[in-house]
């Protein structure tokens, strides 16, 4: 079982998010923020359009070998000291992490940020079995507090404000002094460090994601501004690298190129502030290190992908620069799209992995403005895999019966142009007629959605062809 | 953009797909980009016609997308070039047809003929026929919203620019995220009611602030959501499809006005 999900309720999500007063505050820095940034890092990179290329065939080839290259890879990990776990679903990945939790002695377990780690829900799964996990990602400490999903993928607490943050450490940090004053973002940032520098130093077992896993070295590679993931693998004495299957990439070469793309598209930034490898166990001749390596290499889904139109969804490289970008995103945020992965990524992603009978809506709820394709540094095309899924639905019937019957009639007149005539000259005279006075509709039968926001502006009356007809009959050849 | 190198022995014959959006609800566009293109020295010739298929290509119903390709393909073979006054049409054509037939190769050759032979309305004087201007006068201050698929699939975004600039009397001031969605998505629009209704609280907030007092766009689709949020919030901006103004027919009322308040709508 992967983590519940809300995704069958979107436009009841969607509507409450809609009126929430401080997340809209907070939706306006996604848009504000990170896209001009963005533009500024690719505007000076002029190579930036190339290396969008370059990144996506190398995505392309790995997917093409995937097989060969988790291999090779599970082969350099081995020679390196570490150990390699395959886990086909969350549940098996689940049981492995426990057990090599088990194995390590661990009460606490302190976590880089991992959307994998979201996905399979593994930190529910511990605490139940007795182990402490911990969230050193700043944005990933808090909602963790709060107990939530993260609404962005990597700005997981962006539909928060800093009052709200306060009052969630002032309820959960109560060996503090309770007058101390935390109204600058500074105060709560120094707070959080120093709560979180004692689970470091606690930690038994440091499990981070990957975002990049390069099959030439046997290396993981995570990119972080905190610091936080270097802690989290390097002082406990196991490391733990979660990572889907799809994160791996042939070749150090190549993934310098794909780096070059992914904190430009993300933040903004040239580089991440830490860009960290790690491979294999602390050798003799390491200063520091985990005494033991093991990597979880994930697939809940991810091959069922391969060779259907959805596989080109694996290529993301998970930077949010397609929900930075997505108007639909900026109206409702993260949550509303009830599981882990928001945005026009996740609406193409979620389906495949949770299926899209529960999360039929979310390829649904798109405008198809192709921003998100824009901007993707691995060039997804995901306008169309979201009209590939409402394909799917479509030939499954779970498309609303109101928008099948009204397309059928729709298609039915489209089909047959001399009826079509009839029918729309008619239809359009009685409601040129009716709109004359006023230009307009304030209310039109069939029609709520539309006009609960805007009028309906009436048409002229007489169609186009017929006007064509009575004025240029003769007179084109 | 493809230009015929070949040698033009005659005027381009062209097959104007008015769209549906047009041939319903506002012909005085679909006449206005006969004007445009007669005026380029096309001869221009209307099939015909109903709808390109992108409702139901959108809403995931291949069977009756499908259906209604081959209608247009039969429907505009022949002519030199097809034109549409509407980016999400053209594109539909441009860049979802050839798709729609992927797994027949008889109709995708049709399909990619056709294709390469369509084009927006202004992207088409400026791109093929190499129209620097037209001739128009517009007096008042305009604002131009980029609408999506013109803009992405077809990079329809200097040529709407390029030929109001040669419009008499006419001032144009960008307002910001112009090539930011309107929030209209066709049957978005209606099945997610909530969410289009914010995304063109937005845009229009953006047109407001750019204190033009008309809004134009190439798309009609995005021009009736914008103009009825517009006209419901009360807010005296005229709006308008760019080809009636680049053709200097702007006797019609403004999208969502009375017949009898025809005199208002021009510009102070």
């Amino acid at each position: 079982m992967n983590v519940h999900s809300t995704s069958p309720q979107f436009k009841q999500n969607a509507a409450r998010a809609l009126h929430d007063v401080q997340l809209q505050k907070a939706l306006n820095n996604v848009k504000q923020g990170f896209i001009d940034k963005r533009q500024a890092a690719a505007d000076k990179l002029p190579e930036f359009e190339a290396l969008r290329d370059s990144a996506r065939d190398i995505k392309n080839h790995t997917l093409e070998h995937l097989d060969l290259y988790l291999e090779a890879y599970e082969e350099k990990v081995k020679a390196s000291g570490g150990h390699v776990h395959f886990a086909r679903n969350a549940e098996e990945a689940r049981e492995i992490i426990l057990n090599i939790c088990r194995d390590s002695g661990a009460k606490t377990v302190t976590k880089g940020k991992s959307m994998i780690s979201e996905e399979i829900g593994i930190n529910h799964y511990l605490e139940a079995n007795g182990i402490r996990p911990v969230e050193t990602d700043l944005g990933e400490y808090i909602i963790q507090l709060r107990n939530e999903l993260p609404s962005h993928i990597i700005a997981p607490a962006v539909h928060l404000n800093a009052t709200q943050v306060e009052q969630d450490f002032r309820r959960v940090h109560t060996h503090l002094d309770a007058k101390r004053d935390l109204s600058e973002p500074v105060q709560l940032l120094t707070e959080a460090r120093a709560v979180l520098r004692e689970r470091f130093l606690a930690a038994d077992v440091g499990i981070t994601g990957a975002n990049f896993l390069v099959a030439e070295t046997g290396t993981s590679i995570i990119v972080t501004n905190e610091g936080n993931g270097d802690l989290t693998q390097i002082l406990p004495k196991t490391h733990i690298v979660l990572a889907s299957i799809e994160k791996l990439v042939p070749t150090l070469d190549d993934v310098s190129q794909l780096l070059r793309v992914l904190a430009r598209s993300a933040t903004g930034q040239e580089m991440s502030v830490y860009t960290t490898f790690s491979t294999g166990p602390r050798r003799a001749s390491d200063a520091d290190g985990p005494e033991n390596y093991h990597v979880v290499l994930i697939d809940n889904g991810r091959s069922s992908m391969l060779g259907t139109s959805f596989e080109e969804m694996l290529r993301c490289i998970r930077c949010g620069a397609c929900m930075n970008h997505c108007p639909v995103y900026h109206a409702v945020g993260g949550h509303a799209y009830g599981w882990v992965y928001p945005g026009p990524m996740g609406a193409v992603l979620t389906p495949s992995l949770i299926g899209v009978d529960k999360a039929g809506h979310l390829p649904n709820a798109s405008t198809f403005c192709g921003r998100c394709e824009s901007v993707c540094p691995v060039r997804i095309p995901l306008p169309k895999l979201m009209r590939h899924w409402r394909e799917r639905e479509f030939e499954r019937h779970l498309t609303p019966a109101s928008v099948r019957s009204g397309l059928g009639l729709w298609g039915f007149f489209a089909r047959r142009p001399a009826l079509y005539r009839l029918a729309t000259r008619a239809a359009m005279a009685t409601l040129g007629f009716a709109g004359r006075q006023r230009g307009r509709f304030t209310w039109l039968p069939f029609s709520k959605g539309w006009t609960k926001y805007r009028d309906f502006p009436a048409p002229q009356g007489e169609t186009f062809q017929a006007r064509w007809q009575r004025e240029r009959k003769g007179r084109t050849a | 953009m493809s230009d015929p190198t070949s040698a033009r022995p005659g005027k381009p014959r062209v097959g104007l797909f008015v769209t549906c959006l047009v041939d319903l609800m506002r012909p005085s566009v679909g006449f206005a980009a006969v004007k445009l293109l007669e005026d380029a020295g096309c001869i221009v010739e209307v099939p015909v016609q109903t709808c390109c298929g992108q409702p139901a290509y959108n809403s995931g119903d291949r069977g009756t997308s499908k259906d209604l390709a081959m209608r247009m393909i039969e429907t505009f073979q022949g002519f030199d070039y097809v034109v549409a006054p509407s980016g999400s049409c053209a594109g539909t054509i441009r860049k979802h047809y050839p798709e729609l037939f992927e797994d027949d190769p008889n109709w995708r050759a049709k399909a990619d003929a056709l294709a390469s032979r369509t084009y927006e309305l202004t992207s088409f004087l400026v791109d093929v026929l190499g129209v620097t201007q037209v001739d128009a006068s517009f007096d008042g201050t305009v604002t131009y919203h980029d609408s999506c698929s013109g803009l992405r699939e077809l990079h329809v975004k200097r040529q709407p620019r390029k030929l109001l600039a040669s419009v008499k009397g006419l001032t144009l001031v960008e307002m910001n995220d112009s090539d930011v969605c309107c929030g209209f998505g066709g049957t978005f629009a209606v099945k997610y009611s909530d969410i289009s209704g914010a995304i063109v609280d937005a845009k229009t907030k953006n047109v407001e602030a750019a204190q033009a007092a008309t809004l134009l766009a190439g798309d009609l689709g995005c021009l009736m959501n914008m103009a009825g949020k517009l006209s419901r919030d009360g807010k005296p901006i005229t709006v308008r499809h760019v080809a009636e103004v680049l053709a200097g027919m702007t006797d019609e009322p403004a999208i969502g006005l009375a017949r009898d308040t025809r005199n208002k709508t021009s510009q102070p």
